[in-house]
């Protein structure tokens, strides 16, 4: 089949960008997004042009690197899954493209289709953590976990810091990403020592890296990968309270 | 007092604030609703009503001093957390599918927030300012369904009938949403919220807008 792209480019994060568009012969409904856009790229640098630039890593859904904005949709059309899970097959004969960066304050873009989502970080920085000392590994049950807390945990625990949370977002709000990881450890014995200013220290992070509030729209639920819940939210949102006023 | 600013700088914070409010507004509308339901009784019931809330003055007049605080905090907090929520989200996409995750009543608060402060600027200096100061000697019937400010004026009822639809739009969004907002939308109580819901975003403002509706075009002389 036959694809026509329309690619955001962009030299680098001084540079202003613009769309430029491509066609894309032989494309097989078998071929991952990814892939058609590596025969594309091929093409791109055989003609002696720059290839365009494309977060990824493990190409199987699991690390968290790809994201793209596609046809106005984070990872394109299909329901939880990443970009380098999306394949051709979701696309027709003749279809155009429109492929998109992230668009937030908090990740800027560093070239193409890259985006700068170490925001992420720092915020994981100030508080996504729990403290224990180094030493011998403890035995894994010392501390009884109840299933159901362990099961709600590791939904939360899934998230894979792609950030499509935030770049669906109305207001660019890091809330799914950041309630994942307040969520993922408030459920759970170990995250309780650090629970409180676990909550305080990861919102006041985010705030402090321009990302916007959040107004429940619900979006990012859609769009996460990992199909993270508004329910982890909702704790995020308790957790804060309890922490500020209790 | 260090706490309290950091919660009231913080998004959640002013969320929670939005909420509080936004809830509190809530139960206003109960409350009007009750008193409007008058109307219906004709105008010596209604003019008798109103007469009976006005020696009650005191009692009043500190419950519009609340109200209007928490309409101010409501729409000076609403207006800090969109444009934070602007800045956050500067460039557009090209192409944006918002419709396939989110609803519209969700994308458009501020909108319909904004036309329902319209009409309360219009519904307070008129109704209210002409209850208050200009009465005609307590011809409040009068005032309502009259073609000045009242429902005879087409111009009137039709900014009412609006203003209650995109109230309805604003609180079908906004009710869930601000027990999101605590945290308590996702539990034992979900089903009893969604069903309350119900309530402030179609009951509600259907009450409120069948008065425009029944004194300005069935009853009304345009
Ligand atoms: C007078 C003009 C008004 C303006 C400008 C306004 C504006 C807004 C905005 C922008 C939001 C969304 C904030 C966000 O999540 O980003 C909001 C939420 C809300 N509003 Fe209003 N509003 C107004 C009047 C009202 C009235 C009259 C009521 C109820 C009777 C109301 C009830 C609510 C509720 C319950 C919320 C949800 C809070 C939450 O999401 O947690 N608002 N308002
Ligand atoms: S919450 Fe979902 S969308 Fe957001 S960063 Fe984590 S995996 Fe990605
Ligand atoms: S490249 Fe690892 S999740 Fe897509």
């Amino acid at each position: 089949m036959q694809v026509f792209l329309k690619v955001w480019r962009q030299a680098d994060a001084k540079s202003e960008g613009q769309f430029v568009t491509y066609t894309v012969e032989n494309v097989t409904e078998d071929m991952s997004f990814f892939e058609m856009l590596d025969m594309l790229n091929n093409q791109l640098v055989l003609k002696g042009e720059e290839p365009i630039a494309f977060d990824h890593d493990c190409r199987e859904g699991i690390c968290g690197t790809c994201g793209l904005f596609i046809n106005g949709r984070a990872h394109g059309p299909l329901r939880g899954i990443t970009t380098c899970q999306l394949h051709m097959r979701s696309f027709n004969d003749g279809d155009s493209i429109v492929v998109e960066p992230w668009r937030a304050e908090a990740f800027p873009v560093i070239k193409d289709l890259i985006v700068d989502r170490t925001a992420f970080d720092r915020i994981m920085s100030a508080g996504g953590y729990i403290s224990v000392n180094t030493g011998g590994v403890p035995d894994a049950n010392t501390i009884p976990v109840p299933k159901p807390k362990a099961d709600e945990a590791f939904d939360a625990a899934a998230c894979i810091g792609c950030g499509a949370c935030v770049a669906t977002c109305k207001n660019s709000s890091a809330m799914l990403f950041v309630a994942a990881k307040v969520s993922h450890l408030a459920l759970l014995p170990q995250g309780q020592v650090e629970r409180k200013q676990r909550a305080l220290n990861l919102i006041a992070a985010m705030d402090m890296e321009g990302f916007g509030a959040c107004t429940n729209t619900g979006a990012c639920e859609i769009e996460c990968p990992k199909e993270i819940s508004l329910v982890h939210i909702a704790r995020l949102n308790r957790e804060f309270l309890k922490a500020s006023l209790i | 007092m260090n706490w309290f600013f950091r919660f009231m700088n913080s998004s959640v914070g002013k969320k929670i604030i939005m909420a509080t409010t936004g809830l509190l507004l809530c139960s206003f509308l109960i409350i009007h609703l009750f008193g409007n339901l008058f109307l219906y009784g004709g105008p010596e019931l209604f003019n008798t009503y109103v007469e009976r809330l006005a020696s009650v003055k005191p009692l009043i007049r500190v419950i519009e001093v609340l109200l209007a605080l928490i309409f101010l905090f409501h729409i000076l907090n609403s207006l800090w957390l969109t444009l934070g929520n602007r800045k956050a989200n500067p460039v557009k996409y090209d192409v944006n599918r918002t419709r396939d995750n989110s609803s519209f009543f969700s994308r458009y608060m501020g909108i319909t927030g904004s036309i329902i402060f319209i009409f309360l600027a219009v519904h307070l200096s008129t109704f209210w300012y002409k209850f208050q100061i200009d009465h005609e000697g307590g011809q409040f019937y009068r005032i309502v369904t009259g073609n000045t400010v009242g429902f005879n004026n087409p111009y009137i009822t039709g900014l009412y009938i609006l203003a209650m639809i995109l109230l309805g739009f604003h609180l079908r969004h906004g009710f869930q949403s601000a027990f999101q907002t605590f945290g308590i939308r996702y539990n034992k109580y979900g089903k009893l919220i969604e069903a309350i819901a119900v309530l402030f975003w179609f009951a509600i403002p259907l009450g409120f807008v069948l008065i425009p509706i029944y004194f300005g075009l069935l009853k009304g002389g345009f």
